[in-house]
């Protein structure tokens, strides 16, 4: 082998923020490669991708806008994360918030005040919680793996979200298209300021940053998420509750994916529509990765994935290129930071086999 | 219900079971040997896209299905690469794989959305596809099942009868003794990976070449998460997972059944059946965290490097 | 025993092996003959393991020759040492708990040796030559530890055997099992195969060993015929200064009795573990109790009983009891509010979080002493707690945001007993105190539990080093198969008593001489 890996002996703390940095710079440079393969000039085609979408204000509202379902479901992963508990779900959790906040909203239609979107903001969470609390009880109760219960409950509520929009939540004066009527106003998340979609779920966003923060690096609870991830049977020996913890971090993870959805659906959207996430729900998987499940580096990566949304869809506008790639980075980014983490524990070292040998004949003759 | 009815809902459910089948067994291999390898959705997806694009363009299914085995293979060893040469946990890689192969394999498929292809058609062979009730089940399939048939015998003779099945299972349960022994570990375990990127391939070549013959993006939809849950359905044995891959076709293709008997369901609720019957199956099978425990290989999903 | 001996079957000159961070093997010198018995002596970190792991192949020496019957030769890897004739038993035993006794042989002997069928005929015979009795067809997890073992020496007697090495090999077994194993390895040597025996136990090397080679810090610091040594000059080959080797301690005889454990039975739902039956125990404030014992007689689940890792139901709750209030049906959390503290075998992974710095892992166990308030973490109190185990502990630490995973055992040790001692607990139950310590560590460790029994804490050892527990301990009993034996005071019993006790005669009088015990063997 010409690569062999040292362990470190312990882990290098720059290489623990600096992977993340050589894994996005890596799949810009695999990205060069590709659009060079398709017959795209890279630089142009890295400029429409990544740059070219912030040029006003508008763009970086649009990047908000984006970010902020990413950002809420990756703090809710983060947190499970750290308990080792895989979560796959955060897509299906989105929708059926998405899903119950609809159906709260079109129940509300006619009310006027200010309480209607608490309600309705209200049975999204309640609702993303229930569906992760559906894992949560599955994998407590009957030792069901967190991983697939989580990822079939995504087909699942996927399903019954197509099944609402076509059947009982489908706008009666809609002309048969499958989507639910517009929200009242009152049901709506406010806009910030005049120009664009940005809207009040900013500062719902902020304020659940700052409660994960508070949450993983400054409280016991989750000192014991932490250690009930590292070592379970640490956790075990001095009585911290396992199944209580799992409840915790998926019922936690869960209500903001929730979040997320209601804040789609009474954000940007307006209405229930099939649509709702293009996936955000598995991106910010990506996201939590990348940001190191430490909730400032979730930001910044949430806003990297945002980007990269941003960006396909502007690509696929301005150069006919399959939006797709956004997904094909977000899969590349994730595999050259796990690859990249090998650094943290190893110093990669450069060795010629036939020179190691000769050295060894030397020491014996 | 009559019995032809019957036997034809036995034949939809081999062919239905048949893609999950492939996959199934892949991951089996790849478990006993200690790896847990969630991008199986990915490699068939992956797979599924090249297996057709090939065949539409040269005309030649077999080679379709030559390239769909080989491009699940390709993102097998980028698995093995992170996974095992660079010890990553292996479950991020793995759902780093399946976010990548439904990304690739979108992308590169953009242009291939809708084409229609003419698929591996039935083979029926004669007098035997004739027995009442089992004949087109067994005898009136295409060619890809016929290969599931033989690659299902194959899987079982090597874990249970042959000297390799024993050094899967030794280094699944114990790397650390199997490597003292001199085993090659992760030898062992990269040829694993690689057996399930290619099985995982051929079921995605399946499914756009045979089962449905086109390409649409997601095409697998969850069959490569069903696959995993069916390997702990099967706690890890290898003729459960035969029966359990042909009992989760039925379930998917109970929508027929519904319709023979004369039911209305929304269709998008009879979809869920089969994730609900995965979930179902695990709460079964799982209960008893004691047995999991006694059938999972130990050492599964755990990362692991030749000490010093 | 001179290395100039022509023939010898194995010859070392000279090998060293460096690991990040230390020299485990520093220029060492070493030869055995055809049918000698070799003992190779060492405390825990001398260097035994990396040089037989480099006989056998399993890692390479950066310098160096190895000569086998008088030719240099690279040992590749353990396959290349297979076919040379050189056998290896390990310490933890390389056995696959899921296959049969004869698969497991079969996958060590290569392809060519035949199917595990065709083998069990040769198994059974080979076994029966060297009075082991072992059944091919039985899956490796239904055996004893013993019968394990002998799965190992049997596959290493199926194929033409030059050079047995063993590592330590008794320390799995009860002495009178021992003793069978010897009976079995001196019948190989006559036969001319060559043994190196890996211990650090002076008693059984002296009985069986015919010469002896003794590391201490990666080097050879003294060769000797075992026959002619006092213990006390082997002891001071192996550690340089005898003088802390034999600290004795005054006995105590404690108060009242602190922890109870009345009729405690538990069915082990788990195929692999052990089921308890009826103990009976109790330790006072203010005395140790040793409880003795072969691993895998149920000190791993008599220990989360008492830890509380496994509750009972509350029906069972009186089965134990601290002072007198019934427990057993109590989480960890809440048997610590009652006094408990508890050591457990493992020290990272169990004991320390190996990721967490010993800050957060003095967090881990001591959250009821003020350290959280609020629900948050009050950080400096949290490092002042740590600091201040560092320091009255003589923990080698850099600092209190060191990883749990850099420290050596026995600074790790060291700390988390210092973790649990600062709490002041009422009752401390401790797993293997010093398994794995050099020996200032053990030394510093028995003098912190006699310190805290002074104190007026009960104490409660569980420890597989009968030696130790008979120093330490002011009662001991021991356990086999799940049943506890009687408790009788350490100064009016012996090694060998208490060894029968492991082996599961409980009828035989604890007060037996050594002169009894040596003449039934």
């Amino acid at each position: 082998m010409l690569l062999s890996l040292e362990p470190r002996g312990q882990q290098s703390r720059a290489m623990l923020w600096l992977s993340p940095l050589l894994a996005a710079l890596l799949t810009l440079a695999s990205g060069s490669l590709l659009f060079a393969l398709l017959g795209h000039d890279p630089l142009d085609t890295l400029h429409t991708l990544l740059v070219a979408p912030l040029a006003d204000w508008y763009g970086v509202s649009e990047l908000l806008v984006k970010a902020l379902p990413i950002l809420l479901c990756a703090l809710g992963l983060a947190v499970a994360y750290q308990a080792r508990i895989w979560n796959i779900g955060a897509e299906g959790q989105l929708l059926l918030g998405a899903l119950a906040g609809s159906a709260m909203a079109l129940q509300l239609l006619d009310w006027d005040s200010r309480w209607a979107l608490l309600w309705v903001v209200a049975a999204g969470t309640a609702a993303g919680a229930a569906w992760a609390g559906l894992s949560a009880w599955l994998r407590t109760v009957f030792n069901a793996n967190e991983i697939l219960t989580s990822i079939m409950l995504n087909y699942i509520a996927l399903n019954l979200l197509l099944f609402f929009v076509h059947g009982p939540l489908k706008d009666p004066a809609g002309f048969n298209f499958p989507e639910s009527a517009m929200f009242g106003d009152a049901s709506r998340l406010p806009l910030l300021g005049d120009d664009g979609r940005l809207h009040a779920g900013l500062y719902l966003a902020l304020l659940t940053l700052a409660a994960v923060w508070v949450l993983l690096h400054r409280s016991f609870l989750g000192f014991q998420i932490k250690v009930l991830g590292l070592d379970r049977r640490a956790a075990g020996f001095v009585g911290f509750r396992e199944k209580r913890l799992v409840w915790f971090a998926l019922l936690l993870s869960g209500a903001l994916a929730g979040l997320a959805g209601v804040g789609e659906v009474a954000g940007p959207i307006g209405q229930l529509v099939p649509q709702v996430s293009p996936g955000y729900g598995y991106a910010a998987i990506t996201v939590a990765f990348l940001g190191r499940l430490n909730p400032l580096g979730i930001l910044a990566a949430s806003l990297l994935m945002a980007l990269l949304y941003l960006g396909g869809e502007h690509a696929q506008m301005a150069m006919n290129l399959p939006q797709a790639i956004t997904q094909l980075f977000q899969g590349l980014m994730l595999f050259f930071l796990l690859a990249c983490d090998v650094l943290i524990l190893y110093r990669p070292r450069l060795q010629l086999n036939w020179g190691r040998r000769s050295a060894l004949k030397q020491v014996v003759a | 219900m009559d019995l032809d009815l019957l036997s034809n809902i036995l034949y939809a459910m081999v062919r239905t079971g048949t893609p999950l089948l492939l996959v199934a067994l892949g991951e089996l291999l790849c478990e006993k040997s200690g790896v847990l390898n969630l991008g199986q959705e990915g490699m068939m997806l992956f797979g599924a896209v090249i297996g057709f694009i090939v065949a539409l363009s040269s005309g030649s299914l077999w080679l379709g299905v030559l390239l769909a085995i080989v491009a699940g293979m390709l993102l097998a060893l980028l698995f093995a690469a992170v996974a095992l040469g660079f010890n990553a946990n292996q479950v991020a890689t793995g759902l780093a794989l399946t976010i990548f192969g439904v990304g690739l394999s979108t992308f590169v498929g953009a242009a291939w959305v809708g084409k229609p292809l003419a698929g591996f058609e039935p083979i029926a062979i004669p007098l035997l596809s004739e027995i009442p009730l089992l004949g087109r089940m067994l005898f009136a399939q295409d060619a890809l099942v016929y290969l599931s048939f033989a690659l299902f015998a194959g899987v079982a003779w090597l874990l249970l009868k042959s000297r390799i099945g024993l050094i899967i299972q030794a280094v699944g349960e114990n790397p650390d003794a199997a490597s003292a022994m001199g085993l090659p570990v992760l030898r062992v375990r990269t040829l694993a990976v690689l057996f399930g990127g290619a099985m995982a391939g051929l079921a995605g070549g399946y499914l756009s070449l045979a089962y449905t013959p086109m390409w649409a993006e997601n095409m697998s939809a969850g069959r490569g998460w069903i696959a995993l849950a069916l390997v702990v359905f099967a706690s890890w044995r290898v003729l459960r997972v035969l029966l359990g891959a042909y009992l989760f076709g039925l379930a998917s293709i109970l929508h027929l059944v519904a319709q023979g008997i004369g039911l209305s369901i929304p269709a998008n609720l009879l979809a869920m059946l089969p994730y609900l019957a995965t979930i179902v199956v695990l709460v079964l099978l799982s209960r008893d965290a004691l047995k999991t425990r006694l059938f999972a290989p130990l050492s599964l999903g755990q990362p692991w490097q030749p000490g010093h | 025993m001179s290395s100039s001996t022509p023939a010898a079957r194995l010859q070392l000159s000279a090998i060293s092996k460096r690991y990040p961070g230390c020299l485990a093997n520093d220029r060492i010198d070493l030869s055995i003959a055809a049918g000698e018995i070799r003992a190779l002596l060492g405390e825990n970190g001398a260097g035994k393991s990396t040089l037989m792991k480099i006989i056998y192949g399993v890692t390479q020496p950066d310098s160096g020759e190895l000569r086998w019957q008088g030719r240099a030769v690279t040992m590749r890897d353990p396959a290349m040492a297979r076919g040379l004739g050189i056998g290896m038993v390990f310490q933890h035993f390389s056995l696959f708990e899921t296959l049969t006794v004869a698969q497991n042989i079969a996958l060590a002997l290569g392809a060519r040796a035949g199917s595990p069928k065709r083998l069990e005929a040769q198994i059974r015979e080979v076994a029966q030559r060297y009075g082991m009795a072992l059944e091919p067809g039985r899956l490796v997890h239904s055996l004893s530890i013993g019968e394990r073992q002998r799965v190992e020496i049997v596959r290493c007697l199926m194929q033409d055997i030059r050079l047995l090495i063993l590592d330590e090999p008794t320390s799995v077994l009860t002495p009178q099992e021992a003793d069978e194993l010897f009976v079995t390895l001196r019948r190989l040597a006559a036969e001319g195969c060559s043994i190196l025996f890996i211990s650090h136990k002076l008693g059984e090397v002296r009985a069986l060993c015919h010469s002896a080679t003794v590391l201490r810090g990666g080097r050879v610091s003294g060769h000797c015929l075992p026959a002619a040594c006092s213990d006390l000059e082997l002891a001071r080959l192996m550690v340089g200064d005898a003088e802390s080797l034999h600290g004795s301690y005054p006995k105590a005889s404690g108060g009242a009795e602190f922890l109870q454990v009345d009729r405690l039975s538990w069915a082990n739902a788990d195929p692999f573990g052990t089921a308890l039956r009826g103990i009976e125990l109790s330790v006072r404030s203010g005395e140790i109790v040793g409880i003795a014992g072969v691993a895998g007689n149920g000190q791993d689940e008599l220990l989360a009983l008492l830890s509380g890792e496994q509750p009972l139901p509350r029906k069972e709750a009186a089965s134990i009891r601290f002072a007198g209030r019934p427990v057993a049906h109590l989480r960890p959390d809440a048997r610590r509010k009652l006094g408990l503290a508890f050591v457990p075998a493992e020290r990272l992974g169990h004991g320390a979080v190996p990721d967490l710095s010993l800050s957060d892992n003095a967090l881990l166990s001591a959250f009821g002493q003020g350290l959280v308030s609020h629900g948050l973490i009050q950080r400096g109190k949290v490092r002042a707690f740590a600091e201040e185990i560092i320091r009255r502990f003589a923990v080698k630490a850099p600092d209190a945001e060191t990883p749990a995973r850099s420290l050596s055992g026995g600074n790790l040790q060291k700390f988390i007993l210092g973790r649990e001692i600062l709490q002041q607990p009422r009752l401390l139950v401790a797993a293997h105190p010093t398994w794995g310590v050099d020996v200032g560590a053990a030394a510093a460790i028995h003098r912190a539990l006699i310190a805290l029994r002074d104190a007026g804490a009960a104490i409660l050892v569980i420890s597989e080093d009968l030696d130790e527990l008979l120093q330490i301990s002011d009662r001991v009993a021991a356990l086999c198969g799940g049943r506890l034996s009687p408790l009788v005071a350490s100064a009016q019993t012996s090694p060998a008593a208490v060894g029968r006790w492991m082996a599961g005669q409980f009828a035989a009088t604890p007060m037996n001489t050594p002169a009894v015990a040596a003449a039934q063997s």
